[in-house]
């Protein structure tokens, strides 16, 4: 109403506003389909941009081919528009964030990419009564909150952690563990959980040691540790820490096995590390890419309008699709209506199977474990 | 004993960077009383001008040293041509406004160089070329690096050429007059705004030599890196006393031991209460100690007329 005012206005008023006026209204598309608004939420600035803009991009990707095919629910036709948001991978600012979108009037949120940044995002969307799907969150916490609008389409680090450490004892024969974390929800959770079930499995942990996400410097507690001579070195963390962790290791001669988890398990892992990078292990819930029932088709077609998908763009893509598939099942866009089939998903997506359990985690959440050899990471196991 | 010289030996070759990104900021204050809180970004382009030349030229099979000298030479003349830049437009305008203005405006200088860099070179963590030698030495049981042997010598000769070129030349004594009173060190046939201009050029080339040892040390730069390792070398000249030169190099040296030795040693100081993710905490809250002690800094001069 008020947006048609203003552009009779602006058709009467002098060319340039009239020209701002009907810019203004001629959105894409907005002639007969109704806009359902989507959040994606991740941090697209500091030292994470490159995975929440790989995020962005898998949402992006699923939002365009969906509105390509066309949308209809209840005989209207819809078109998807993205909101794509910075939380800047801080919690404070995750939540100012989410009640953004949540003003804005979104319908679903993809997002956050950080544990740190989704546990608290999750009670604005809650509040909201907004559904909430993260392609990345692995933090146990998340989905444990007691909130029905928290689902994950990503294994979580109970999951993960444990995969790891039987892989650490069980194959590796690894019975001297430093472990290091970055104290954020998702390092200091993974590192927790693994260190639980490493000593549950008879290894001893020998050094425990924190960073912080923004660190670059840890040549003080690899000095430490070192002096405890581990056979191996976990690291809770992402891959802008972890590269730079593995050129210290062999700088001061740390001559442990390298291990972590998803948030190393990148390419821009093998690119800060360098030589380093050889050998070290890290595990990515799911399965790899090439194995997804239709990763290559996906990987061709994110690559024609982006690039290299850097970790998480297939989860967040589907993630998309999980929320309209739900949406076609209730044949409503409406929160209320559509969160109510969000448990009883069963979708076959790119990155495999989804269907929730009772919190909304994966029912069958699949971990591989990675190695990098001569540059690449290759694959040593997938632990169901 | 071997871990404790490693620690020192980690926290030295910090600290020597610190030392040399904080010489800038003292420099600066020494002159202007300003704080430049754009020099941290200083640091940041020297390193992604350094990192973008050395991988242009790495694919040329040429020699290591010329390549390295290459991307330094690089970084140092665009560092250097935009530290003028940024007095001339932002802060000399602002020479005789209130205190506050010219610190909001180098606010202002740090928040579009950051985001310049993020146009140029993207969000991404860019990692330096690995050509620089790889060679290392035991030393009581420690280990220290080509690298790290190269980064202390760089930085202690630059050190004492910046000392001995403000104590012993016609440059450094028009700098130190102009310190004292810009106006009157003018009456004395002293072009107060050209010693401004190189002092800013000076700590310009400083900032670009910290950011590249930097970047070639972790093997990363980022368009980040620079807020962080402002605040370090800002802290360093505070610790140090703002606006004495030696007392920026003794800040820096210290403040890189002490942060070192804090993420060694924390756990066991504080029976694993903290962890040496208070690194940081720690070396604050040193520097907060010795304010408190010697508010003016470690070796600063009490002065009466300056905050």
């Amino acid at each position: 109403m008020t947006i048609n005012k203003w552009c009779q206005q602006g058709l009467y008023a002098s060319a340039l506003i009239g020209l701002l006026g009907l810019g203004a209204c001629s959105q894409p598309d907005s002639g007969s389909a109704s806009v359902i608004k989507l959040g994606s939420v991740s941090p697209l600035t500091g030292p994470q941009a490159h995975l929440g803009k790989d995020n962005e991009n898998g949402a992006q990707l699923a939002v365009d081919e969906i509105n390509m095919a066309g949308l209809t629910l209840a005989g209207r036709r819809y078109h998807l528009q993205l909101l794509a948001e910075d939380d800047q991978a801080d919690p404070k600012t995750a939540t100012t964030v989410a009640q953004q979108l949540v003003d804005d009037g979104v319908v679903g949120v993809i997002g956050h990419l950080n544990s740190g940044a989704t546990i608290p995002a999750a009670k604005v969307y809650f509040d909201a009564g907004i559904p909430q799907i993260s392609p990345s969150a692995t933090a146990i916490a998340y989905t444990h909150l007691g909130f029905n609008t928290a689902f994950r389409v990503m294994s979580n680090d109970a999951q993960q952690g444990s995969a790891l450490a039987h892989y650490a004892t069980d194959v590796l024969h690894a019975q001297r563990i430093a472990i290091i974390d970055d104290r954020t929800a998702y390092g200091q959770g993974l590192a927790d959980e693994f260190a639980r079930v490493a000593a549950a499995d008879g290894a001893k942990v020998v050094a425990r040691e924190y960073t912080t996400d923004k660190a670059t410097d840890f040549l003080s507690i690899l000095t430490s540790i070192k002096a405890t001579s581990p056979q191996l070195v976990f690291f809770g963390g992402m891959d802008p820490q972890a590269g730079p962790l593995a050129r210290q290791m062999r700088q001061l001669g740390l001559t442990g096995q390298l291990m972590g988890g998803d948030g190393m398990q990148t390419g821009q892992f093998i690119h800060l590390a360098g030589d380093a990078a050889e050998g070290v292990i890290a595990s990515t819930p799911g399965v790899p890419l090439s194995a997804m029932p239709q990763g290559q088709a996906f990987k061709t077609r994110f690559m024609a309008r982006y690039g290299d998908v850097q970790n998480y763009a297939p989860y967040a893509y589907d993630a998309v699709y999980v929320l309209v598939d739900a949406m076609k099942r209730a044949n409503s866009a409406d929160p209320q209506r559509y969160l109510a089939l969000l448990p009883k998903t069963d979708y076959a997506g790119v990155t495999g199977r989804i269907r929730f359990d009772a919190h909304g985690d994966l029912a069958q959440g699949a971990v591989t474990v990675y190695q990098v050899k001569s540059g690449v990471w290759q694959v040593l196991k997938t632990i169901q | 004993m071997s871990t404790l010289f490693q620690q020192l030996i980690n926290g030295l070759v910090l600290g020597s960077v610190y030392a040399l990104i904080a010489l800038g900021y003292t420099m600066v204050y020494g002159i202007l009383g300003l704080i430049n809180f754009a020099h941290g970004e200083l640091a940041m382009i020297g390193a992604l001008i350094a990192l973008t030349t050395i991988a242009a030229l790495s694919g040329f099979a040429l020699p290591v040293p010329l390549v390295v000298a290459a991307g330094l030479l690089a970084a140092i003349s665009v560092c250097m041509v935009l530290g003028y830049a940024i007095e001339r437009i932002a802060y000399r305008p602002l020479r005789n406004a209130p205190r506050l203005a010219p610190l909001i405006t180098a606010i202002g200088v740090s928040i579009v160089l950051q985001n310049v860099a993020m146009l140029i070179w993207g969000r991404q963590y860019l990692s330096f070329p690995s050509i620089l030698p790889q060679g290392w030495h035991a030393l009581f049981g420690a280990r220290i690096t080509d690298i790290q042997i190269a980064m202390l010598a760089t930085a202690f000769v630059l050190m004492f050429a910046l000392d001995a070129l403000v104590r012993r030349t016609q440059l450094g004594r028009a700098m130190r007059a102009t310190s004292q009173s810009p106006q009157l060190a003018g009456l004395m046939g002293i072009h107060a705004d050209r010693v401004i201009s190189l002092t800013f050029i000076i700590g310009s080339g400083l900032a670009a030599i910290g950011g590249f040892m930097v970047s070639a040390y972790y093997g990363l730069a980022h368009y980040y890196m620079g807020f962080l390792l402002g605040l370090k070398a800002f802290s360093a000249a505070v610790l140090g006393g703002i606006g004495q030169l030696r007392g920026a190099m003794l800040g820096g040296l210290l403040l890189g031991v002490i942060e070192s030795l804090g993420a060694g040693y924390i756990g066991i100081l504080t029976h694993g209460f903290l962890g040496s993710n208070y690194q940081d905490v720690f070396a604050f809250f040193v520097l907060i100690v010795v304010l408190i002690v010697r508010p003016s800094g470690l070796l600063g001069v009490q002065t009466i007329d300056r905050a």
